[in-house]
């Protein structure tokens, strides 16, 4: 089936089946390798990327279903901004990637294509309970997410304050009294 | 093993007309199409192969299945939900925050935030797990859903809607479009216990309402406590007997993820968390 | 400032500083290639058709005739070349690349097929039709009879240090399989010919250790080592489970790839891996331990027990580690260490950080506990008064002399938990008020660990590793096979190059490692790429500066270098391992110095119990762990932060279903790692108590990490609650089960 995609911006044509994930549909049809699969069930966010700003797991959408929406990916933050760096002839990197570059936010690299674009789609200076619960659905095995809190608060401006606090607990919010 | 993308057939409806149409052509030729939303539990089993279905309906341009409105006022108001209606919608909704505070709270914990943007109440309810973290809630509350077929719409109260395991009296032609709630008065609780805090499947999922209770992942389908409701309406406040008439109504099993016996255990706890005695 | 513009500025270190990562903003970009990234021409894809019983004959293995096979290429075991051996190159010649007769375990792979088209492949394996003749399997350590390899550690005399002793503390504790799950899943590329020769074979893969894998093709294909090359492309994560098992994975990959004459790619899904790749070994330990009232250690003897698996592969050298930990960091004038590794037929267990280690020092942690509390002692004070200290003897005999801070790091965990609390009994004063339902209950746990870097005193001899330089116009390149696996290698080795050599970071060139270019390093593993082959490195550094005459500038080293190479031609360092003068070990005795030098590490747990629902959340975590120097503080902080919190997992959440002798819980969805609201604030402190011999003063960081987590986190949990654990993970129906005994026992 022929689509028309919007991707970082560009408008591209392909030709897959409908039903072919929107992960493989960028990353063999696209060459957009930046998007990772790490368990093709919904569970590590590898695999993140932006649908018209909202963070979705790309191994569980339809091509087809993306036809008239904006997909961003990991490649499209820094292209995005368009700016280059002279300095070294690259393309600017985006705050976050900077950011999680200077925290020590990558180690393996494998999870932090879909953690950053996971963490473009934050409010900006979010808290740090604010981070870890939009971070929830992108599993790190390497850094135990301090490095990653770092990064994030670095890049969206998170206030010192509410940045060292412990963890609530998270079922504290489940409960609710009307 | 990963079904082959190029062997799935997928019809896309422009509107809920023509998609009824799709469906009762499909179903009389005997080749039903399995209504595709957000596709978040369905590429699941698609992606591990475990998924019989071949040929999908794609909802999700459907803008008539968008929306959360409340009719009417005071005893009578009603929430109602659009299909397609993702758990996020349910998190912002205001409404939802004021009227039923416990369906943004289960839909707060289904999955990481990028299941929560596309997971819908629908799908929640159409694919049907007993684990599914929305249906305590919408079985604790009067929900009633609307089934559209090309030949006219039927309204289901959702405890007539479930015959069983993964199964309902939804006929292979028709599609649930709208979930109504009427806007419930008293205690609202939900607890959902999880294998984590977050990106888990529920070992047990309690909704409360009042006396009222609902449970998810301890039997076949969603379980509405009404021996224990009735007992408790009936002005019992013997902790022991309300969790030994919940025992009776609930039937978990040992899993991968979890015991019977926890189970069991856990959601007569949860219980006395909700309901304490003698008060 | 008033400095001239252009003039050169005194070079500061770079060791100890937070320079950028080398391969960082490939990273953070998505540009770089990881297996799955790469495509070649022509290439197709493979997948393996494994077995579905634990253990039996193979009867027959048919293709469906009613099939269409065309464009299949298929390979069994009468694939392998005349010349090659059928064999996976590792400690003993027991694990086949392809089963020939029978099966040992589940997922063990029979057949391999390749298609250019994947969907076609997957339909192809479901068509391969294979009939056992089953035969009884033993699935786990208590019915295991079969010893695959066993040690003995003795130290003292043990009768006469029982007979010293006020009372004896018996006690057993258990550990099960731990997934590694890296986040990228095994994957190779195999690729006919090398350099045009068609004889030779190329691969590409996920991996930890180039040169294993060239040492199981030069076996499986019976080739000299010229005509094999192994490429590390970038790799997602490792932590042991892409130490031995590529060997395994390439070895099939080339095999396909030779008979279709194509590049070949296999890369493993999700479940794919979790079922059929290595775990960490499940662990049986039974303590008994002699003690004075005061607590004094008189005497431990200790069993220790190992699930191999259906193969040997590492599991001597696990064993190894395990049983030389096993009585954690504490002195005793006697002691008897009975390590044994047995065999049953579940796929086989290989490395995982920590290496047994982390298996043997969870008991004898939660025994401290126990002990403490038979004598009605302060946890604490228990092991303060044990603890090893310089002029001490482990074990194995070893004097320690230097690097030994078991008692600071202790002393610095208190301070820093203490402090902690002080800053939180503010804010949890304020939210007290929010009350609500049955209180959560709190609790405390402390352990202490330690970890040898690098391999045994025998084992780095063996290994003789060698690593170097190139001189280039720029600076320099490095010459290793140690791999980056996220854990920073490349940073940190070229950091102590430009010390060595004192020039700019920015000049020190580093690449995956390609064994067509890159010396044999040894393995990447065991905490020793930096204390090890940074030390060889070092010297390297230092050799080439004498070579270039010496230098008091980087400009001056840049203008030698460059009239050098155009005046004298290209110049290359490799420098060898050199094993320190003052180690002694005997491999046969197990007596001697295990290890140049230890890292010491201290975890406090702060747990909370939720008595509704019997969950354990770790609410805040602290970590002191001496590394000798951080030579990049903030890489080795994420080290320890990602060993703990993989430490964490395993105390409360990771548990490998085994059900028929196969991974029943084998998804994302069911095996459970920690997210972000699983985890506490890891608060990391590092200590820095040189090791001379390491670079810099470093010793390992890598493993230490994963030691401690879990025996604090069960010791917090009785705090708070009452009941001792004496298996991870604590699971919610492991405590209800627990707390039910405790009642039960009061009643």
């Amino acid at each position: 089936m022929k689509l028309a995609l919007t991707v970082n911006g560009k408008k591209r044509k392909v030709d897959v089946p409908p039903m072919k994930r929107l992960l493989d549909t960028l990353r063999e049809d696209l060459g957009l390798t930046g998007t990772k699969e790490g368990c093709g069930e919904g569970e590590c966010g590898a695999c993140t990327v932006l649908i018209d700003g909202e963070a979705v797991n790309s191994c569980l959408v339809p091509t087809l279903q993306v036809a008239r929406a904006e997909v961003v990916t990991i490649e499209g933050l820094a292209a995005s901004r368009g700016k280059r760096d002279n300095r070294v002839n690259r393309v600017k990197l985006h705050k976050l990637q900077s950011a999680f570059l200077e925290c020590g936010g990558a180690q393996c690299g494998i999870c932090t294509p879909g953690m950053i674009v996971a963490a473009a789609a934050l409010p900006k200076a979010p808290s740090r309970e604010e981070i870890r619960v939009g971070l929830a659905g992108n599993l790190c095995r390497c850094t135990g997410y301090m490095k990653i809190y770092d990064a994030v608060e670095s890049a969206l401006g998170s206030h010192k304050k509410s940045a060292k606090r412990a963890p609530r607990n998270p079922k504290a919010r489940a409960k609710v009294k009307a | 093993m990963r079904a082959a993308a190029e062997t799935l057939e997928v019809l896309s409806p422009r509107t809920l007309k023509e998609a009824l149409a799709m469906l009762r052509d499909a179903a009389a030729e005997g080749r039903p199409l399995t209504p595709l939303a957000g596709g978040t539990d369905l590429f699941v089993t698609l992606n591990a192969g475990t998924l019989q279905g071949r040929r999908f309906l794609d909802l999700w341009g459907l803008k008539e299945l968008r929306g959360i409105t409340k009719d009417g006022r005071g005893k009578q108001s009603a929430l109602r939900f659009g299909a397609l209606t993702t758990f996020t919608d349910c998190v912002r909704s205001s409404k939802v925050q004021k009227h039923l505070p416990i369906l943004a709270a289960a839909a707060s914990e289904v999955g990481g935030l990028q299941i929560q943007n596309r997971g819908t109440l629908g799908g929640n309810l159409g694919n049907a797990s007993p684990a599914a973290d929305s249906l305590p809630v919408l079985a604790v509350a009067d929900t009633t859903l609307i089934l559209a077929s090309s030949d006219g719409e039927r309204a289901i109260a959702l405890g007539d809607f479930y015959t069983g395991y993964r199964a309902s009296v939804r006929r292979p032609d028709e599609l649930i479009v709208a979930i109504e709630v009427v806007v419930p008065k008293g205690r609202q609780v939900f607890r959902k216990v999880g294998t984590r805090a977050a990106q888990a499947i529920s070992k047990v999922v309690m909704a409360a309402i009042g006396h009222r209770t609902a449970w998810g992942s301890v039997a076949p389908t969603v379980v509405r406590a009404h021996k224990l409701e009735a007992y408790l309406d009936g002005g019992g406040r013997d902790l022991a007997a309300a969790q030994q008439l919940l025992g009776d109504e609930i039937h978990p099993i040992d899993d991968i993820r979890s015991t019977a016996a926890y189970r069991l255990r856990v959601a007569k706890n949860l219980l006395a968390e909700v309901i304490p005695a003698n008060r | 400032m008033g400095r001239r513009k252009g003039k050169e500025r005194a070079l500061q270190p770079s060791v100890g500083t937070n320079v950028p990562r080398t391969e960082g903003r490939e990273k953070v970009t998505g540009e770089a290639k990881y297996i799955d990234d790469l495509t070649f021409p022509g290439m197709i894809h493979g997948r393996t058709v494994r077995s579905t019983i634990p253990r039996g004959k193979i009867l027959s293995v048919t293709l469906d005739p009613a099939f269409d096979w065309s464009g299949f290429t298929v390979v069994d075991h009468r694939d392998v070349p005349p010349g090659g051996q059928n064999v996976v190159q590792m400690i003993t010649d027991d694990q086949p690349f392809l089963a020939v007769d029978r099966v040992n375990h589940q997922e063990e792979p029979i057949l391999l097929l390749a298609h250019a088209d994947r969907s076609r492949l997957d339909a192809g394996c479901a068509r391969v039709k294979i009939t056992y003749a089953p035969e009884a399997p033993v699935l786990d350590l208590a019915h295991a009879t079969h010893v695959l390899k066993q040690l003995t550690i003795e130290k003292g005399d043990l009768a006469a240090g029982f007979a010293d002793a006020d009372v004896i503390v018996e006690g057993t504790y258990q550990t099960g399989h731990q997934e590694q799950l890296y986040l990228e899943p095994n994957g190779a590329i195999a690729l006919p010919g090398v350099d045009g020769d068609p004889a030779g074979i190329t691969v590409y893969g996920s991996l930890q250790c180039p040169y294993y894998v060239v040492r199981a093709l030069m076996r499986l294909f019976g080739l000299p080592i010229e005509k094999v090359r192994v490429v590390q492309s970038t790799t997602g994560g490792g932590f042991g489970g892409k130490e031995e098992y590529p060997s395994l994975l390439c070895g099939h990959a080339a095999l396909l790839a030779r008979k279709a004459n194509r590049p070949v790619k296999m890369i493993y899904d999700r479940m794919e891996d979790l079922v059929a790749t290595t775990k960490r070994h499940p662990s049986l330990v039974r303590h008994r331990t002699g003690v004075k009232r005061d607590g004094t250690i008189t005497a431990i003897e200790i069993d220790l027990r190992l699930d191999g698996g259906a193969y040997l592969t590492l599991s001597p050298v696990v064993l190894s580690r395990a049983s030389i930990h096993a009585t954690g960091p504490y002195r005793t004038p006697h002691a008897r260490i009975h390590g044994r590794a047995y065999l049953t037929h579940t796929p086989p267990n290989g490395a995982f950080r920590g290496f047994g280690a982390p298996q043997s020092q969870f008991a004898a942690e939660l025994h401290m506990d126990k002990i403490a509390g038979e004598l009605g002692l302060d946890p604490v004070a228990l092991r303060r008064k044990n603890l090893l200290r310089p002029g001490d003897t482990t074990a194995t005999g070893q004097l320690l002399e230097e690097s030994v801070s078991a008692e600071e790091v202790l002393d610095r965990a208190l301070a820093r938990h203490e402090a902690a609390l002080q800053r939180n009994n503010k804010s949890l004063r304020r939210s007290k008020a929010a009350g609500g339902s049955k209180a959560r209950l709190h609790g405390t746990g402390l352990s202490m660990f330690f970890h040898g870097s690098g391999f045994t005193g025998g084992g780095e001899v063996k290994l003789a590793s060698r690593a170097g330089l190139v001189l280039t116009r720029d600076g320099v390149e490095i010459l290793v096979a140690s791999t980056e696996i996220g854990q920073g290698t490349r940073t940190m080795l070229a950091q102590i190059v430009a010390d060595a050599l004192a020039i700019p970071y920015e000049w020190v060139a580093t690449s995956d490692p390609d064994t067509a270019r890159d010396p044999d390093s040894g393995p990447t593993v065991a905490s020793r790429t930096c204390m090890i082959i940074g030390r060889i490195l070092q010297r390297a550094g230092e050799r080439l500066k004498e070579a270039l005459g010496g230098y008091d500038s980087p400009k001056e080293f840049r203008r030698r270098a460059r009239a050098h190479l155009d005046e004298k031609g290209p110049l290359t360092i490799i420098e060898t391992y050199e094993k320190p003068g003052e180690i002694r070990w005997s491999d046969e005795t197990y007596r001697g110095d295990a290890y140049g030098a230890y890292a010491w590490g201290c975890n406090i747990a702060d747990v909370e119990v939720d008595p509704v629902t019997y969950e354990a959340r770790c609410t805040r975590f602290t970590a002191v762990i001496d590394i000798g120097k951080a030579i990049h503080p903030l890489l080795a902080e994420g080290q320890i932060e990602g060993g703990t919190l993989q430490g964490i997992g395993w105390a409360l959440y990771e548990d490998v279903v085994m059900k028929d002798g196969r991974m029943a819980n084998g998804t994302l969805t069911n095996y459970i790692i920690p997210t972000t609201l699983d985890t506490p604030e890891i608060d990391v402190e590092i200590v820095e108590n040189p090791y001379r011999h390491g670079p810099f003063g470093a010793k390992g960081v890598g493993e230490c990490p994963i030691d401690g987590p879990p025996a604090a986190i069960v010791a917090a949990i009785r705090q708070a609650c009452g009941v001792s654990l004496d298996r991870v993970p604590a699971t919610p129906e492991r405590i209800m089960i627990a707390l039910d005994a405790l009642e039960g026992g009061r009643r």
